[in-house]
């Protein structure tokens, strides 16, 4: 409204058949709410971010195509990147080794350490082969990986193996080898004890892929190119599987869980509270009764049994089961809430008006139950959805959600969450999605509350 | 909100953080460390609570690691796991018969000498029905223990007698090479009668219903939350144990934590019973810690089920899937913990033959991988099975990390390689259990750990007869490979026989061997003589010390 | 009043016996038993296991027998742990779950109230901002995450430090107490949080308020006896559903931190199929929140003069 005043403000309205106007559109309840909705910053960003985790979920697939199931075993664990240059080189067909006559042991002579510890062929992600010089009185010799130089000999790294005969002076690393490099120590052994003195090389590992599995991903290479392997922004997983991809599908597991099920049993609860709440008398303190039996089963605990009851066959994904169980648990709380509401409508001075006038009960239902009853129930619902959520995710954390290879955002992080050191990354997104999308709906149930409240609504 | 100006507000919120700050400086002392080197005392962690320390009736790893430490049979093994007098100071086997002659200084616990007769009881006490001793049917071998085990024979006809106080003797069914190294396992300790009795069926199931005869023995169990052993000073040999205390003050089964407690300096060993995983081993090795490792025997692979109604029966099924099927990749690029050996046969590397190792003296042939193989089989598996195609095949797996792991990558590999539907199961262990027992699976993932010292213990596992066969395997050619290295003493006809078993295994694609399984482990620089065994407990801390 | 109590605890009762059914069904549902093993049985072994277990009666006689058991307050003995009867794991891990969960809420309650009150002190300024920041973690934030990385920042901090400020694992002493107590309570209280926030500023808002201030009472006089009395009695209501979330959720928590609680029993129970202790932990956990739900009620109407339980 304008602050600044004139005369003509202040003079007589002429024309009086229009004093009755109502000159602001009027609004319904809903476009009130809509309206206040749209005022409440926060709820109308998770709102948006609700659309965009929908979409993302529907539409996503579309736009990024790698298939979440394809398991590139070269590429697990791996971080976020845009691609990686691989060397093609041949497909490694079992190395013999390199064998010779083991050397008796010099007489009073410690175990010395393997010299000539060298490379053979080039050192890739597919394979590092080594070998060495026999060392006099070994019985075998044993093998340790680093990812840095070796400070002492309590410092060689991961043991790898050891030969199986004191004749075997080689050794093939096929052990999820990265682009990095490695400390390789020798050490040899006398059957019992292992030697004082080992040997360290470092090896430059590149990455490789082999001709076979060029040619399977659709390039058409040649020995000693390199070609350029997918992006993945995301990450891959501890199959080498498309992060990026598998959230998107995770995305349609926990998000169908976490909507449909609450729209199940807010359902259901609405249903059978609706009928107990019209009805009363000993009809509603029956049911209500069977309601509070069901409250009061502890809820995680039950999850667990039922979901163990219910079982998963072969190949099914157990989502499921765990819809039926949320259903079976959760419908009572709904229902004691449109109960309430309405008992308290039933008792409503316009509603009485209608009844005298003699309206029909689905009249009366319709009219005046439903509407007054929807806020209420969409904001149980909203909050049910994190709710859901949760469930799902703490479930399939416990190992008791869904079955593999089906990813869940819960799944995921269970996985993510044993190699969160080493790559924080697949812990991180599945999570980040979970958190996003609880609270979204959690700011959107707030934002709902206070729109759809009419209490604020006639204070304003 | 116009009252926000409260005086006080400010007070309060500077009183907050030395109020949080406050709590820290309650720590006390670190006094609670991994080892001890004045005390000789170390700290370790368990993954759950031993189901039950009565060695006539346990059977799992937990306890039999808590059994083995604070009770000795007739014979024990030493800390290069060789055979070395226990109980007993000498023997003599003579084809069927054994005789022990029992040391005159072996005393249980309360003081009273451990006997001829609490062998016999004991013995008597695990194959008796009513006790429904699950590893009864390690102790067949001595004569009428299966039949009075099924009930048909009184408990007193067992082929075990009490000559006197101190020699026992022993009858066996067939000649049994590996006897000796059976009576180190726990179902053949000593149980005194009279103990047993006076507990009324609470043996072992506190502190004060335990007698032992051991190294150590158990002074406190707060079950579900801490275990504690001390020096036996009654144990004979009491000269060579070193420690005086093993502590076990956290039972959890998150490895996570465990190896989080000993990366705190709580743990002095971990994680001695099923190996560090491949992400702690990334994190120790990030910390420049030694890692350790060792077989602990266990074989695993993948059990096809043979019986009529599965599309598996078809031979030519199982070599098209063997012919894409590479242990090496599994283990190198999908398992990826360091050590993990390729798996080739059901019987394990370590386990030895007539003079070497057995692998050694009978190399297996492995099965060839061929891709057009592998196509040509399938479609006479079509052919065999009169099918257009394969029906979906189901992969049955326990809900542990590393068996829904190998389950999602065969179902790939499988779709991939041979355009097979493959659908994974998976269930929780009990469920697992029941579906292998019903049969109702294609294959399932599977193994095995060796009871005693004989590659027997894998080689019976597939005869027709055996109640562990869960794929039911049925070949004439193998049980008569098995009955004959069971009728016979001589350790050449005995292996022969076995090596013959294991290439039938192979080239019938009875199964797919996956790995052999290392443990790797971290332990505190200052603990040495840590023992690690293939058979009974996988970890033993009897020769164990804590250096300065 | 009195006849109030007996009627809601007449009703507990046959909620238990509503949940021990339940759980009885539901459990019998499930393939498989709690004798089977990864090494095979020979028949006769195993008929002997089911007598001594009573497994080879029928379903019912084993339901009828069980109530009769339940009834006496004997909940059996455990099948993966022998010579343990139920009651006494129920004995020797309730206190432990039921420490953790009393702290937890006590710095749920202690937390959400002193917070959400702050919050509302200053709405939409600085201290109100970080605190919610810290809600919506609270809120969004799975429990499983939380206790996974508040055990890396112990150990870590353990390592800067060179020396055990707080025990990474384990349950011993006040110590090793307090950050699992805070993981666990952290949805709890965000929750609570959110509930004072929204009903201290409704009661800012209120005609006494106004008139309070009218009659020039001092600040915190006005806060601590009229505005946090009155708003604080939302959260008391929420207190017998916190009750439930804490006791039973801490599964999580208990086997990450490696705490010797009945939770962790329970998921173990599950896997392994171990009747009695399903049976048993579920029946205690359910009498125990039936208890806590009355006793929250009975409390209320104590706090809240305007609700008379008798016209409940």
């Amino acid at each position: 409204m304008s602050s600044e005043l004139t005369a003509e403000d202040f003079s007589p309205a002429r024309d009086l058949s229009q004093a009755e106007r109502i000159v602001r559109p009027s609004l319904s309840y809903w476009q009130d709410a809509w309206v206040r909705l749209k005022r409440n910053r926060r709820a109308l960003a998770s709102l948006y971010l609700v659309i965009a985790l929908l979409l993302f979920t529907l539409l996503g697939p579309l736009l990024w195509t790698q298939d979440h199931t394809l398991q590139d075993l070269d590429a697990i664990s791996q971080g976020p990147s845009l691609g990686h240059l691989a060397l093609v080189v041949e497909d490694s067909a079992n190395w013999p080794g390199v064998s010779g006559a083991a050397l008796p042991a010099a007489a009073g002579a410690e175990l010395g350490a393997p010299a000539n510890v060298a490379v053979e062929g080039l050192a890739t992600t597919q394979y590092v082969r080594l070998t060495w010089s026999a060392v006099p009185g070994a019985q075998h010799y044993l093998i340790y990986r680093n990812d840095h130089a070796p400070e002492s000999d309590q410092d060689l790294g991961l043991p790898l193996g050891q030969t199986f005969t004191n004749e075997e002076r080689s050794f093939e690393d096929r052990l999820q080898l990265r682009e990095q490099s490695y400390w390789y120590s020798v050490i040899a052994s006398d059957g019992l004890i292992e030697a004082d003195s080992f040997t360290t090389r470092e090896v430059a590992v590149q990455r490789a892929i082999t001709y076979s599995q060029a040619l399977e991903r659709g390039f058409e290479p040649a020995v000693g190119e390199r070609v350029m392997l997918p992006s993945h922004p995301f990450g891959t997983d501890y199959l080498g599987r498309d992060m990026l991809a598998r959230i998107m599908e995770g995305a349609r597991v926990s998000l169908f869980i976490g909507v449909v099920s609450p729209l199940l049993f807010v359902l259901a609860g609405v249903v059978y509270g609706g009928i107990s709440g019209f009805f009363g008398g000993a009809i509603d303190t029956v049911m209500m009764r069977i309601a509070d039996f069901v409250i009061a089963l502890p809820f995680l605990l039950f999850m667990i049994l039922f979901r163990i009851s219910f079982g998963i066959g072969p190949g099914e994904s157990g989502i499921f089961p765990m819809l039926l169980a949320l259903v079976l648990l959760r419908w009572p709380d709904t229902a004691r809430l449109v109960r309430g509401q309405v008992l308290q409508i039933r008792g409503e001075a316009y509603v009485q008006a209608a009844k005298m006038l003699g309206a029909r009960p689905s009249y009366l239902i319709m009219r005046h139950m439903v509407p007054n009853t929807l806020g209420p129930i969409l904001v149980t619902l909203t909050f049910a959805i994190p709710m859901a959520i949760f469930t799902e995710a703490f479930l399939s954390f416990i190992g008791m959600g869904v079955s593999p290879p089906t990813p869940s955002w819960g799944s995921m992080s269970n996985e993510g969450l044993r190699t969160m050191l080493s790559s924080p990354h697949e812990l991180l997104f599945p999570s980040i999605f979970i958190s996003l999308t609880v609270l979204a709906f959690n700011l959107l149930g707030d934002g709902l509350r206070d729109a759809l409240d009419s209490r604020l609504r006639s204070r304003e | 909100m116009r009252t926000a100006r409260l005086p006080w507000l400010s007070a309060f919120r500077a009183s907050l953080l030395p109020l949080l700050l406050a709590c820290i400086p309650l720590a006390g002392q670190a006094q609670d460390v991994a080892v001890d080197f004045a005390r000789q005392a170390v700290q370790i962690a368990m993954s759950g609570e031993p189901r039950s320390l009565n060695s006539t009736r346990t059977t799992d790893a937990l306890s039999i690691f808590v059994i083995e430490h604070v009770m000795e049979g007739l014979i024990r093994k030493d800390e290069h796991n060789q055979l070395a007098p226990g109980v007993a100071e000498r023997w003599e086997m003579d084809g069927t018969t054994a005789r022990f002659w029992l040391r005159r200084d072996a005393r249980w616990s309360d003081g009273k000498p451990v006997t001829a007769h609490d062998f016999v009881f004991a013995w008597r006490t695990v194959v008796d029905p009513a006790t429904a001793s699950e590893y009864a049917a390690i102790m067949f071998p001595v004569k009428n223990a299966e039949a009075i085990n099924n009930g048909q024979l009184p408990v007193e006809a067992l082929g075990v007698t009490a000559l006197d106080d101190y020699t026992l003797e022993v009858e066996l069914e067939s000649p049994t090479g590996y006897f000796l190294s059976l009576t180190s396992f726990m179902i053949y300790y000593p149980v005194r009668e009279d103990f047993y009795v006076a507990q009324r069926g609470r043996y072992f199931a506190d502190v004060q219903n335990m007698l032992f005869n051991g190294p150590f023995k158990v002074t406190s169990w707060v079950h579900g939350a801490s275990l504690r052993m001390e020096k036996n000073e009654r144990y004979w040999n009491s000269g060579i144990v070193q420690l005086n205390v093993v502590d076990i003050p956290y039972i959890t089964n998150d490895s996570q934590a465990r190896f989080n407690l000993f990366k705190d300096g709580k743990l002095a060993v971990e994680n001695g019973l099923s190996g560090l995983e491949a992400e702690q081993l990334r994190d120790a090795l990030a910390r420049r810690m030694r890692i350790y490792n060792h077989s602990d025997g266990s074989v695993f692979w993948i059990e096809f089920n043979h019986v009529a109604e599965r599309p598996t029966r078809s031979k030519n099924l199982r070599k098209a899937i063997q012919a894409v099927y590479d242990s090496q990749e599994l283990v190198y690029k999908v398992i990826g913990i360091a050590g993990y050996i390729p798996g080739e046969t059901m019987i394990p590397a370590y386990m030895s033959g007539v003079q070497d190792k057995f692998r050694s003296e009978y190399p297996v042939t492995p099965a060839p991988i061929d891709l057009a193989l592998a196509r040509d089989y399938l479609e006479k598996a079509r052919q065999e099975l009169g099918v257009e195609r394969i029906p979906p095949l189901s992969i049955l797996a326990d809900d542990r990390e590393i068996s829904m792991l190998q389950a999602q990558y065969f179902q790939a590999l499988f779709k991939r390689t041979l355009d097979l539907d493959i659908k994974v199961d998976i269930q929780t262990f009990k469920q697992r259990l029941e579906r292998m027992n019903s049969g109702n699976f294609d294959m399932v993932i599977s193994g095995w750990g060796p009871d005693y010292e004989d590659p027997m213990t894998f080689a019976d596992l597939f005869a027709s007869w055996n109640i562990n066969n869960h794929g039911h395997y049925e070949s004439t050619a193998y049980d008569s490979y098995i009955r004959a290295a069971q009728g016979s003493a001589d350790p050449k006809t005995r292996m022969d026989a076995m090596g013959k078993a294991q290439q039938l295994i192979i080239d019938d694609a009875v199964i797919l061997p996956t790995y052999e399984r290392v443990v790797n482990i971290v332990r505190h620089p200052r603990l040495e003589g840590l023992q690690f065994k293939q058979t009974g407990a996988s970890m033993v801390f009897t020769y164990a010390r804590v250096v300065e | 009043m009195l006849r109030y109590i007996l009627k809601r605890l007449g009703i507990g009762l046959l909620t238990i016996w509503f949940i021990a059914t339940a759980t009885f069904v539901a459990m019998h549902m499930v393939p498989g038993d709690p004798l089977s093993t990864e090494r095979g049985m020979t028949p006769a072994i195993r008929a002997n296991l089911e007598r001594q277990y009573g497994l080879d009666r029928p379903v019912f006689d084993q339901y009828l027998l069980y109530m009769g058991n339940m009834l006496k307050g004997d909940f059996g003995l455990a099948f993966s742990e022998e010579n343990r009867s139920v009651n006494d794991i129920i004995r020797e891990h309730f206190p432990v779950s039921a420490t953790l969960g009393v702290l937890s809420l006590l710095f749920a309650t202690v937390g959400g109230v002193l917070w959400g009150a702050l919050t509302a002190l200053y709405r939409n300024r600085m201290p109100d901002a970080i605190i919610m920041f810290l809600v919506i973690l609270g809120i969004s934030v799975p429990s499983f995450v939380f206790a996974g990385l508040s055990q890396l920042l112990l150990l870590n901090l353990n390592q800067w430090a060179g020396r055990s400020l707080m025990p990474v694992a384990g349950w011993d002493g006040f110590r090793s107490m307090v950050v699992p107590a805070l993981v666990l309570g952290m949805s709890t209280m965000a929750y609570m949080v959110r509930l004072m926030r929204s009903s201290m500023l409704e009661v800012a808002d209120t005609d006494y308020i106004r008139t309070a201030r009218a009659k020039g009472l001092s600040a915190t006089r006005i806060f601590f006896n009229h505005q946090l009395r009155n708003a604080v009695l939302p959260v008391v209501t929420v207190l017998g559903p916190a009750i439930a979330i804490i006791t039973t959720g801490g599964f999580v928590v208990e086997s990450v931190f490696a705490i010797p609680g009945l939770g962790r029993y329970f998921v173990q129970a599950v896997a392994q199929l171990d009747y009695t202790v399903i049976m048993g932990t579920t029946v205690f956990f359910g009498a125990f929140l039936v208890l806590m739900v009355i006793a929250v009620d009975i409390l209320y109407g104590f706090i809240d003069p305007r609700i008379r339980l008798g016209a409940a």
